[in-house]
């Protein structure tokens, strides 16, 4: 079997800012057995045994944590569910773009869970609490789907121009996804706080629905879609 | 909740609302102004002349030019608040835009009447 090896060619962000005086991209690669495929992930794992100062972060290791965004191949994607077979190669990886990198593939998300802060993401109720819960018909509960599945990986806000030029005032499509999901949940008592947090120039109305976010979810969610929601429930109170 | 001084509506959702119709006026008066000018093909200053002294067609361009005004106010805004990031080059730009734009609107005003 050892001469049917088949080599799989990466380029990967390495950036390690007590050594290094500025980020550089670093050539590896990986000999797997052919017609054997990989996630990202597991090919970074194998690489980490070859240079194991090569740092990113993962954790459940199948699309559910969020913890392993990266921009592989230009796309923002999560490591552990991006087979290898679908890039072409050399797989180039970088860290999402537009945070702050503490090393390699790894970045400061403080940033991004400002953003998240700023929307209340947390039922709001000041009604006295039920003997037994706060029941919900099953048309109300469908008003959540495609909301709450987010898992804050952080695609699709890093993936967003309006988030690049603004990332302090607009607060991008992960954490108004999050705003959508609360201002449409029938227990929610703070929609019209909610809504009129949104309706300055920045906060919200800097998405010009250019449609990256819905593109790069890997949950297949629909931010754009959240937000045009929220901006037709802002016309309804503010007209 | 963060605040804009020299935005036109003072607020995302009016500026938002505002960018529309305008564009929606901008885009009638340009679809009109071209199929008049596809049904009369020669065209020279009399029959120009008749239409701009009609009071509609009066009504129609000082609309035209308001929305115009508007739609650039806020349009231009934008694009100088993403990429323009030193604060005082972008006060004098953002007033600068908007004595433009009010300077373009009293001539374009002064012309109509003047047909
Ligand atoms: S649709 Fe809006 S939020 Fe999504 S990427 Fe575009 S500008 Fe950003
Ligand atoms: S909306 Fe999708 S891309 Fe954005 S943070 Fe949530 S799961 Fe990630
Ligand atoms: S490791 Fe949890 S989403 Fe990839």
């Amino acid at each position: 079997m050892s001469a049917a090896l088949s080599e799989i060619k990466f380029s990967i962000y390495r950036y390690n800012p007590e050594k290094d005086q500025k980020p550089y991209m670093q050539e590896m690669s990986l000999s797997v057995e052919p017609g054997k495929d990989l996630m990202v992930l597991g090919a970074l794992k194998q690489l980490k045994e070859i240079d194991e100062t090569l740092t990113f972060r993962h954790s459940c290791g199948e699309g559910v944590c969020g913890s392993d965004a990266v921009n592989v191949n230009g796309k923002n994607r999560l490591c552990c569910i991006t087979p290898v077979s679908e890039l072409t190669q050399p797989i180039v990886l970088r860290p999402i773009p537009s945070l702050p990198v503490i090393r390699d593939l790894v970045v400061d998300m403080t940033p991004f869970y400002q953003q998240y802060e700023k929307v209340d993401p947390y039922l709001i109720n000041d009604t006295p609490v039920p003997a037994t819960e706060r029941l919900q018909s099953p048309s109300d509960r469908a008003k959540l789907d495609g909301l709450y599945e987010c898992i804050l990986c952080a695609c699709c806000t890093t993936a967003c121009p309006s988030y690049w030029w603004n990332p302090d005032k607009f607060l991008g499509p992960a954490a108004l996804l999050q705003a959508s999901r609360f201002i449409s949940d029938s227990r929610d008592t703070a929609k019209n706080e909610r809504l009129t947090k949104l309706e300055d120039a920045y906060s919200l109305y800097r998405c010009r629905g250019i449609m990256n976010c819905a593109d790069v979810c890997p949950k297949g969610l629909n931010p754009t879609q959240a937000i045009a929601h929220i901006r037709t429930e802002l016309l309804r109170e503010g007209v | 909740m963060v605040k804009s001084v020299l935005t036109f509506g003072q607020n995302g959702l009016s500026d938002w609302l505002w960018q529309r119709v305008s564009a929606v006026i901008l885009a009638l008066y340009t679809i009109f102004l071209l199929g008049y000018i596809l049904c009369h093909p020669g065209l020279d200053f009399a029959v120009w002349q008749t239409l701009y002294a009609h009071p509609a067609m009066r009504l129609f361009t000082l609309f035209a030019l308001l929305s115009l005004l508007i739609h650039s106010w806020i349009g231009i805004w934008t694009v100088l608040t993403d990429y323009i990031k030193y604060v005082y080059l972008r006060l004098f730009l953002e007033i600068a835009l908007v004595l433009a734009l009010a300077i373009y609107f009293v001539w374009g005003i002064q012309i109509l009447w003047s047909v």
